[in-house]
């Protein structure tokens, strides 16, 4: 049986536009805010500080999760101290008491601060999708150079206000230098 | 514009320092008329508490010159004024030499001859050797702060940037010399207290707490100045986020340091170093230990986690206060057991001479900060610090 390819259609990931400084890309960017356009990324070749407040990307949820690891990490850490020096092999070490807390203080913060440094990495790594072998993005000829002088922003098709025209016509209000369509 | 009535922020604070301090030091000469030994007793207390404030805010200022960053300028001229009350405490350190038999048990060479151990620590520990010593501490820490205040001034005027570089490398040699004169100082005025005691972590843990109490200081005073336009503006959130994680560190490094020494002394449970943990907590002085790991470390260890606590000044001056309060506990803790080894006592010339003192050091720094720009025009800081926007 020979596989016919059937021509469709490539599914639209987005809208991206390429800018030459950061100040327009930040612009735009708090304008598509006000516009109520919520799924949308920026890429840029160095940190831009106003961009976080301009996609209004405030709430992460890995100083909380670091929070928990630490908890988890310091109450088990203590747990197995008191569990192996009181239950498990009780040791009598010169006349001190046998749950002699000073001495698991240690080993508790630094378990506390493992779980924490562990959770913080990984939480990290879960919460942006890593590892992710394929993004949208980079079928984008001209993305590359997001690592050189040139600052993007893509509004995704997911967006419930997205439409493939008045977002085109949204995007080109800026002057970017151009407007691409994202294959998904 | 160069006298403090440019501040009338600090208005009230003046009056009630001045009003404060004033009664708090007649009624302290009134006590040391009926009791002089308790007298001489408070008077170390309520002595190392502020002497205590300015060697912390001298130490912060060189961090700064040392490391810059945009939170120095938000509370440089609040540590140099702080730093510039050390002539008064000099001064202030003399009558202490007057109460030395009250005070230290060591002064009683016929009663250290007789104890083998203490017989070997004659050598150090006499009033003259004592003295001498005091006058080295007090010559380092005024030297370090004249050249300091010195150049900083003439920055003010001329704005040379050799100065700034001069400054730099006065404090790197500063902070050793610092650390070397407080440590010395934490032994002789407060650990020699016992003289069997010993504890090599003390100095240390004297400049942390010493730093911790400046820092909290500083925000405090900050916030009482923060409406004026363009100081305000150098309190970003981000600056405030940086004042507030110092403060944090600090709190940290007191915390990690009295931990450490607890936990050696404990481990080793040695006859000559456990009694000063055994006076500590027993007999209503256990209820002052928890205080402080509660007030002085745990509260504020968890309050400063939280990043929105932290870019409040409001926030972060609560925080600050109860520092401030809490560390009244902290010295007390280190000293006054000393005198009463079975029960937790508070006498209340302890309250007056810490109030009196503490007038008589608010005065002079208010009046010291007054006298130049609360924003330091030649920093190279300030530019960045203003032209930032948020």
């Amino acid at each position: 049986m020979a596989h016919i390819a059937v021509p469709h259609e490539p599914r639209l990931y987005g809208l991206m536009a390429e800018f030459d400084n950061p100040d327009t890309l930040v612009a735009a960017s708090r304008r598509a805010r006000v516009e109520g356009y919520r799924n949308m990324d920026a890429y840029t070749p160095f940190p831009v500080e106003e961009l976080n407040d301009a996609l209004g990307l405030h709430s992460t949820k890995v100083p909380l999760l670091v929070l928990i690891g630490g908890i988890v990490g310091g109450l088990s850490g203590y747990g197995l101290q008191y569990w192996v020096a009181t239950i498990a092999y009780p040791l009598n070490v010169g006349g001190r008491p046998l749950h002699s807390w000073p001495s698991f203080i240690p080993v508790t913060f630094e378990m506390t601060v493992l779980v924490a440094a562990l959770t913080a990495v990984f939480g990290m790594f879960a919460l942006n999708k890593l590892p992710m072998p394929y993004h949208p993005v980079f079928n984008v000829p001209r993305f590359a150079l997001a690592t050189r002088d040139r600052f993007f922003l893509c509004i995704e098709a997911a967006d419930p206000k997205f439409d493939r025209e008045s977002t085109r016509r949204f995007l080109e209000s800026f002057a970017p230098r151009e407007v691409t369509d994202v294959e998904a | 514009m160069n006298d403090a009535t440019s501040l009338p922020e600090l208005a009230g604070l003046r009056i009630a320092a001045l009003v404060l301090g004033a009664g708090g030091v007649l009624a302290s000469l009134v006590g040391a008329f009926f009791s002089p030994a308790q007298f001489f007793h408070s008077y170390l207390f309520a002595y190392v508490y502020w002497f205590g404030l300015g060697i912390g805010c001298l130490a912060i200022s060189m961090i700064y010159h040392l490391t810059g960053g945009g939170w120095g300028v938000a509370v440089r001229r609040l540590v140099e004024a702080g730093a510039a009350t050390l002539p008064l405490m000099a001064l202030l350190f003399v009558p202490l030499l007057f109460g030395l038999p009250q005070i230290y048990e060591w002064t009683d060479t016929r009663a250290m001859m007789a104890d083998p151990v203490l017989s070997r620590k004659v050598a150090y520990l006499n009033v003259p050797f004592f003295v001498t010593r005091a006058a080295i501490y007090f010559v380092a820490w005024l030297a370090l702060a004249h050249f300091l205040d010195r150049w900083s001034g003439a920055q003010d005027r001329t704005g040379d940037p050799r100065l700034a570089v001069r400054m730099r490398k006065l404090s790197g040699g500063g902070i050793v010399l610092l650390g070397f004169t407080v440590t010395f100082a934490a032994f002789d005025w407060v650990m020699s207290l016992e003289p069997h005691w010993f504890s090599t972590i003390f100095g240390l843990l004297f400049l942390g707490g010493q730093g911790l109490g400046a820092m909290a200081f500083v925000i405090a005073i900050a916030y009482l100045l923060s409406r004026r336009p363009e100081f305000g503006r150098v309190l970003a959130p981000t600056i405030l986020n940086d004042l507030g994680n110092l403060l944090l560190a600090f709190v940290m490094i007191w915390a990690y340091l009295s931990f450490s020494q607890l936990l050696i002394i404990w481990a080793g449970n040695l006859p000559e170093e456990i009694p000063w943990y055994l006076h500590r907590i027993a007999g209503g002085w256990n209820y002052i230990a928890i205080v402080l790991a509660v007030f002085y470390f745990a509260v504020p260890f968890l309050v400063l986690l939280g990043r929105n606590n932290k870019r409040q000044h409001y926030r972060l001056t609560i925080v600050a206060v109860g520092i401030i309060i809490a560390r009244v506990f902290d010295v007390f803790f280190l000293i006054a057991p000393e005198f009463y080894r079975d029960h937790l006592s508070v006498h209340w010339l302890d309250l007056t001479a810490l109030v009196g003192l503490g007038g008589l050091w608010l005065t002079m720094f208010i009046w010291r900060l007054g006298a130049r720009p609360l924003l330091p025009p030649n920093d190279p800081e300030l530019a960045p610090a203003l032209a930032r926007r948020h």
